[in-house]
């Protein structure tokens, strides 16, 4: 055993020197003081490590020997078609390389008055952006790697809807990885003032199959009755690190739908934290993990009951293949303000080798007494009763464990409600599958 | 066309068949009867091919093969079906797209050239049409949801799609309404056919009205103890199983 000190993260600090002056916003006294802060914080916390109760399953070791290079300039030039072929269809297309903003690339149609959809690196550039506040927020950061992000981001997506505006067509965030080597640290955020609606999808992929590291960060801010649907597709390479955090605040009434499916890279954690700050808010959190090889992917939500009259669902299915590992933390918290409120929590897991392993702690913490909560963690294996009965009808037994699996997993595809999403999620469960179903099996 | 020959089981390290014999030719109606636990279900089992169920003497030859070499799926595929006592729910899974895999799972196995949907939709409609049963379920997840007797439903329904030789029901006639009975016997006797031969497990003469076996054979104890003509099953739903015991003491007083 070679014992390794970690060098907290001192690779990053010296990379984000000598790169800074080429970020955005580097004439911007707001921009640059709150990159400093942001780095000061970074270089206090230090990478986590196992000894920390959040990452005691998963270790970002190899992140911090990574050494991945800030991509401070202009993108690498990618294929249209390439691009094209990860777009869904009928949606605002915003297309970021290596965590540039390439407006080439993008399509964002006609927007309704009202909606707006910018680049964070443009908005890093004014001297008042109307996001400063929404950074003052977050200074605390929960998180090393959200310091980080903060210090190192170029670019993102910034989404504001102003009162009672819907926008019908989902808004598409592609974030793409083509270069070995480069961190990219996205940022977006998303304003929904009260009754507005929007879905967005913050999809996550790469082209080949590079080294890289993404630290991805995404604030939602939900005003009274607004309601956002946020997907969140983690696909990136397999040999890629991938840490990502969103955060809610959710107003009176409001609604989050957040789902979060992880297919992709060799290490990858999602930080989910959901706040229900106004009476009667609605969250529910999907997530679905597939994972196989020695992939290792870890989901850690949070949802805080703070004010009465919350309701928060959550149901999150993996399934592991191989020596992959998962890891799933669901923290409930109802604080003591927060009288009836409601909230199920569900983990369900499918191990299809015994070599994977799932360490799944729901977490209950319960300060108000007239509340209705429940909470359940499950760990299988494919039922010998079911391959059974598909094998007496003909189908071979590796036909009938593929669709064991595939009807484990499409649960959480057939919840979503946006057809072309749901048809590309099926096609990418169905294509992880050790045998290819065709497309109608999903009831 | 199936020959059973002393054949004994053991399901979890407990012999539960014990000697049984049975033939059935093609064409002919058998209807198994018996107590709760006597092995009827374990019976259908091993001749499906489910994992567990060991044997440890005995033959079962069907179509002249060796039916026990076989997987499941081969079994399937060479004409075996068993329409389970209790249907297992496959979330996620629609219901059609799964009999089209079967029925083409099967048909690639005999060398049969695949349907493809249009023309597997049309064989649905037919099946449909003379089982008269809702296409709502075949929308669905297979058996997800579905109550007790539209689960049974769905097991004929696979029978008529399937078209196999050997179709053994399980129990189908428990749990079903008037109708859905009377439904599941004309689905049964729309198939009965001089190359097609049924094992009909039941505890009621209900069904044996309208579907009339040609045999009609009591399993207790792990072996077939009596076998009959239609009668038979009259006189057991007058009679009972009482008369059981001193056969069944004669079996364990035996070498
Ligand atoms: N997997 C198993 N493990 C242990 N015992 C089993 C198993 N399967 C069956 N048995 C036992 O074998 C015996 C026969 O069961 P079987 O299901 O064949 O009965 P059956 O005749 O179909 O009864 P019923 O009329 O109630 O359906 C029972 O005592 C049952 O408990
Ligand atoms: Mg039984």
């Amino acid at each position: 055993m070679n014992a390794v000190t970690p060098d907290s993260g001192l690779h990053y600090v010296e990379d984000f020197t000598r790169n800074k002056a080429s970020l955005p916003g580097r004439q911007q006294p707001w921009v640059v003081a709150l990159r400093e802060a942001a780095m000061r914080r970074f270089l206090a916390m230090g990478f986590p490590t196992r000894h920390d109760e959040d990452w005691k399953y998963t270790s970002v070791a190899p992140i911090e020997r990574g050494r991945f290079l800030l991509s401070s300039g202009q993108p690498r030039a990618v294929d249209k078609p390439q691009v094209d072929a990860q777009a869904l269809p009928g949606v605002h297309l915003l297309v970021f390389v290596d965590g540039h903003h390439v407006p080439t690339l993008s399509k964002v149609d006609a927007l309704p008055a009202g909606v707006s959809i910018a680049s964070l690196a443009t908005l890093l550039e004014r001297r008042r952006s109307g996001i400063e506040t929404q950074f003052e927020a977050a200074a605390s950061y929960p998180s090393a790697f959200a310091a980080l992000n903060a210090a190192c981001m170029t670019d993102g997506a910034c989404v504001h809807l102003a009162k009672g505006v819907r926008l019908d067509a989902p808004i598409h965030l592609l974030f793409l990885s083509v270069t070995y080597g480069l961190a990219a640290h996205t940022r977006s955020l998303v304003f929904a003032e009260e009754d507005s609606h929007a879905v967005i999808v913050e999809h996550h992929a790469a082209l080949g199959t590079p080294v890289y590291f993404t630290n991805t960060v995404t604030d939602i801010v939900l005003g009274r009755r607004a309601q956002i649907e946020h997907h969140k597709l983690q696909q990136e390479s397999v040999r890629a690190f991938h840490i990502a955090a969103i955060t809610a605040d959710l107003a009176e009434q409001s609604r989050l739908i957040s789902t979060s499916f992880a297919l992709g890279a060799a290490l990858a954690r999602t930080d989910i934290v959901a706040k229900l700050n106004g009476e009667g808010a609605e969250c529910s959190l999907d997530g679905l993990y597939v994972a196989d090889s020695r992939q290792h992917i870890d989901h850690h939500t949070r949802i805080d009951h703070n004010v009465p009259r919350g309701t928060s669902r959550e149901l999150y299915k993996g399934v592991l293949d191989d020596a992959s590992r998962a890891v799933f933390n669901g923290k409930v918290i109802v604080h003591p303000d927060a009288q009836r409120s409601d909230a199920a929590q569900t983990n369900r897991n499918l191990l299809l080798s015994e070599h994977a392993e799932i360490d799944t702690k729901p977490q209950l913490e319960i300060w108000a007494d007239d509340v209705k909560c429940c909470h359940a963690a499950t760990v299988g294996q494919l039922d010998a009763g079911q391959i059974f009965y598909l094998r007496s009808r003909g189908l071979d037994e590796e036909t009938a464990r593929a669709l064991l699996t595939y009807g484990f997993a499409a649960e959480m595809v057939q919840r979503i409600e946006h057809p072309e999403l749901r048809q590309r999620l099926d096609g990418l469960l169905r294509g992880r599958l050790p045998q290819q179903l065709e497309a109608e099996v999903l009831s | 066309m199936l020959k059973i020959d002393n054949l004994h089981v053991r399901v979890a390290g407990k012999e539960i068949l014990k000697g049984l014999s049975l033939e059935v030719k093609a064409g002919e109606v058998h209807a198994i009867m018996g107590p709760n636990g006597a092995g009827k279900s374990t019976l259908g089992n091993v001749l499906a091919g489910r994992e567990g169920y060991e044997v440890t003497q005995g033959s079962v030859v069907y179509e002249g093969r060796d039916l026990l070499e076989l997987e499941p799926e081969e079994r399937a595929a060479a004409g075996v079906f068993l329409a389970f006592q209790y249907p297992v729910e496959i979330p996620g899974v629609n219901n059609t797209y799964f009999l089209r895999t079967a029925l083409n799972a099967q048909r690639r196995q005999r060398g049969e050239p695949e349907l493809d949907s249009m023309q597997f939709l049309k064989l649905v409609r037919e099946k449909l049409a003379v089982l008269h049963l809702k296409d709502e379920l075949l929308h669905r997840a297979v058996n997800e949801g579905f109550s007790g007797g539209e689960k049974k439903r769905n097991e004929i329904f696979q029978l008529a799609l399937l078209e196999p030789k050997l179709a053994i029901l399980d129990e189908t006639d428990s749990g079903l309404d008037i109708d859905a009975l009377k439904m599941v016997a004309d689905g049964v006797n729309a198939m009965r056919d001089p190359q097609r031969a049924f094992v009909v497990v039941t505890h009621y003469q209900r069904l044996l009205d309208y579907v009339v076996p040609d045999r009609v054979h009591v399993l207790a104890h792990g072996r077939i103890v009596r076998s009959g003509g239609p009668e038979l099953a009259r006189e057991l739903e007058r009679q009972g199983y009482a008369w059981l015991d001193a056969v069944g003491q004669q079996a364990g007083a035996g070498p």
